[in-house]
């Protein structure tokens, strides 16, 4: 859990926003959600400041955050390409968009390149099954992708 | 005034919707025609394959859909339909009510039946009073002001309306369970985690209807005397959260939400909960652990949540197209709705059809109807002159259904026989270019990744059973490898808590029931019949036909292609490694694949 840029965590803006929300252990889920949304990570602090406000012991919240698969321990790159890896994509070949994104960036599932520009995430349905194969960068959904088209859209975000 | 209404569900936006709504507002603006027409948005009419869709929409009702629409075409079907008075045929998806003028679309809906999509592609989703015109919040009003709780009910009872998240348990008795269970705080909640791959049927609803899932709920809490209810939202619907909560304030402020509902005693409020990514969630148990806050692991059953649910309080729990069929059955009466249907099975479904077919998208079907008239009726067969080889029904928990069963009608009962389930419905037609065991790999992978952990065999015998998959289609296949995983699925099967164990071993069932062949090809002759799974493929060069023009020697990641310019190339087996990228690249049809 421990990672080099804890130390640079701004939790005031953490605090400011918190006390929007009841302080209830039903809360956890959408504080860590929060911090994702402040931080696009979990940063070790915040899950002590919401166990501190919560009431929750901070060995339940770190269950929690690693129960579901949205919440992240490590900070993300500035574009998120989520793949879809639903049925509909993988039966129109999102094995080959993949795969392209992965030699075009250099990262696999879960990593960020080393300018810290690109996230690459394989995920399990964006619902837009009829646009197959999908991904979005953000919150942009690109759909009818072929590996070629993959590379021109990284292109813009280069 | 005419309106023109651009369809910007996420579907629509991901083809380009946005684009051609900002490239209207321009133009409109450009124009100063902001007094001649109305530019509104709306949710998704179904028929996603030819998105982005632009409607024109006369000031009686009529109107026309456009398909295809880029922000060129959108200019001029402003210029020449919306401003102009002249229709464009030649482009028209829909006709609704225009003589002399229709479109594919039209032959698309002739034998849907639409109650849960009646206003989804109609109304703007974000304006209440949309939702208002066509009837929005009289059922409610209906029930309030002339319906006991006991009647509500019984009149949802009698349309013999089902669970339509996939178990298919009867919705009035569910109502009525949850009534019967003594407490002073009730709550209402609303399964908005849809989570099969290849299903997108309540993000649309959400999306398209905010309000009738509202009002559904609004009713279920009338009857079963809630006063406080939650909509579990999976996170990766960012815009169908950001039409929720807009349709609430709304309601709020006038009053259809809040403190004594239509001037009686009944109170109501509700609350958006964001899943986090977790597909167990969708299982009530665990969603309702999720809601408290914590992981979503299910519990035991009994005690149901009808008895037992949120906070300890008795909960009633449906999904969000169940709620949407809600206030059409107080509106329309039960006997309507129980008119459509077979025996056990009423209503109407949603499917969401995607995969190898030629207009995918959402469609509302009468229950009853045959797999094979939805396929070739409503949703235009399989494109590209490919031989249809079977539809996956139920996601992850469910199976695949060949060919030759194409005629079972679509009720729970039947779809339950083949070995598959109904599903909340998802739908994915698949042809002879998908290979049966992969699919069943790629249903395994995410249920062995879901799985939460807590049962032994759902955590590790999903994995083995994975493992033997792998095993099979990379070309290492044992023949007892079959009889392992049909021994390994009957106990995960039969030792799970939840549903997700219970049926993760349904898509290897049913592919080894009827595509048997499949596997043995994969584990005797080392072959991938539909040519999917790479380590049982070999790679050639047809000597004929390749002209030696060197692009695959060049592409080729690792140096097996050699040969002169001109002159034809030849691979070497030994350094092939199998990537399919000499037959991507070749012009000349040159790569013989085996």
């Amino acid at each position: 859990m421990a990672d080099a840029t804890a130390a640079s965590v701004d939790l005031s803006k953490f605090r400011e926003r918190m006390k929007n929300y009841p302080p209830e252990p039903s809360q956890v889920i959408p504080l860590l959600q929060l911090s994702m949304e402040l931080y696009g990570y979990v940063p070790q602090e915040v899950m002590y400041e919401i166990s501190e406000y919560t009431g929750s012991p901070v060995s339940q919240i770190y269950g929690v955050a690693t129960f579901y698969a949205q919440f992240r321990f490590t900070p993300v790159g500035k574009y998120i390409i989520r793949v879809c890896h639903g049925t509909a994509c993988h039966v129109a070949g999102a094995r080959s968009i993949s795969e392209a994104i992965e030699e075009e960036l250099g990262i696999r599932n879960g990593e960020t390149t080393p300018d810290g520009k690109f996230t690459l995430e394989l995920v399990s349905c964006l619902g837009c099954c009829s646009l197959a194969p999908v991904m979005m960068v953000n919150e942009h959904t690109h759909g009818r992708l072929t590996p070629d088209k993959v590379s021109r859209i990284l292109k813009q975000y280069k | 005034m005419r309106e023109i209404l651009v369809g910007m569900a996420s579907c629509g936006v991901a083809a380009g919707a946005d684009k051609v709504y900002e490239k209207l507002k321009e133009e409109i603006q450009a124009r100063g025609a902001e007094d001649k027409v109305k530019l509104k948005i709306t949710g998704c009419i179904g028929m996603c394959y030819r998105e982005p869709l632009v409607e024109v929409r006369e000031e009686d009702g009529r109107g026309l859909i456009y398909a295809d629409v880029t922000p060129k075409r959108a200019v001029e079907i402003l210029e020449k339909h919306a401003l102009g008075g002249e229709p464009i045929p030649e482009w028209v998806l829909l006709s609704r009510g225009f003589e002399g003028i229709s479109g594919e679309g039209n032959e698309l809906l002739k034998k849907q039946v639409r109650i849960v999509l009646r206003n989804c592609g109609i109304i703007d989703p974000e304006n209440i009073d949309d939702y208002l015109a066509r009837d929005g919040y009289k059922a409610l009003e209906k029930v309030l002001k002339t319906m006991t709780p006991e009647e509500v009910i019984d009149e949802i009872y009698k349309s013999g309306l089902r669970g339509r998240g996939g178990a298919g348990f009867p919705t009035g008795l569910k109502w009525k369970f949850t009534r019967a269970s003594k407490g002073d705080k009730k709550y209402v909640v609303c399964n908005a985690d849809e989570g099969d791959p290849g299903a997108f049927m309540d993000r649309s609803t959400l999306e398209g209807d905010p309000h009738s899932v509202l009002e559904g709920m609004l009713i279920a809490a009338y009857a079963i005397g809630a006063d406080e209810g939650y909509i579990y939202v999976r996170a990766e619907y960012p815009r169908a959260i950001h039409r929720l909560k807009i349709a609430i304030a709304q309601a709020e402020e006038r009053g259809f939400i809040g403190d004594n509902i239509f001037g009686t005693d009944f109170s109501f409020h509700i609350h958006i909960k964001e899943g986090a990514g977790a597909f167990v969630c969708g299982e009530e148990t665990a969603l309702l652990q999720s809601i408290e806050g914590k992981r979503g692991m299910p519990r035991v059953r009994p005690p149901y949540p009808a008895q037992k649910g949120l906070f300890g309080k008795p909960t009633n729990i449906n999904n969000v197209e169940t709620y949407a069929n809600v206030p059409w059955i107080i509106l329309n009466g039960a006997e309507k709705f129980a008119a459509m249907g077979t025996e056990k099975s009423k209503g109407t479904k949603v499917f969401a059809l995607a995969g190898k077919i030629a207009r995918g998208g959402l469609v509302e079907i009468p229950m009853g109807m045959t797999i094979r008239e939805l396929i070739f009726d409503v949703a235009g067969g399989i494109p590209g002159g490919k031989k249809p080889k079977a539809v996956q029904m139920g996601g992850p928990s469910g199976g695949c259904i060949p060919v030759e069963l194409w005629d079972t009608p679509i009720d729970y009962e039947s779809i339950t026989a083949t070995g598959a389930i109904m599903g909340s419905g998802g739908l994915v037609v698949m042809d002879e270019d998908t290979c049966m065991v992969d699919v069943a790999k790629f249903f395994l992978e995410f249920t062995q990744r879901e799985s939460c952990g807590k049962c032994t065999f759902c955590r590790i015998g999903t994995k083995r059973m994975l493992e033997i998959l792998q095993k099979i289609t990379n070309g290492e296949g044992e023949p007892e490898d079959i009889d392992k995983l049909e021994e390994l699925a009957y106990k995960v099967k039969t030792t799970s808590l939840c549903g997700l164990g219970q049926t993760a071993p349904n898509p290897v069932l049913t592919t080894l029931k009827y595509f048997r062949d499949e596997y043995e090809a994969h584990i005797y002759d080392k072959k991938c019949p539909a040519k999917v799974c790479r380590p049982l493929l070999t790679y050639t060069i047809i000597e004929d036909k390749c002209t030696g023009c060197t692009l695959c020697a060049l592409k080729c990641p690792a140096g097996a292609i050699s040969g002169e310019r001109g002159k034809p190339h030849t691979i070497d087996q030994e350094k092939c490694i199998k990537c399919g990228m000499c037959y991507q690249v070749c012009n000349f049809d040159a790569i013989k694949v085996e």
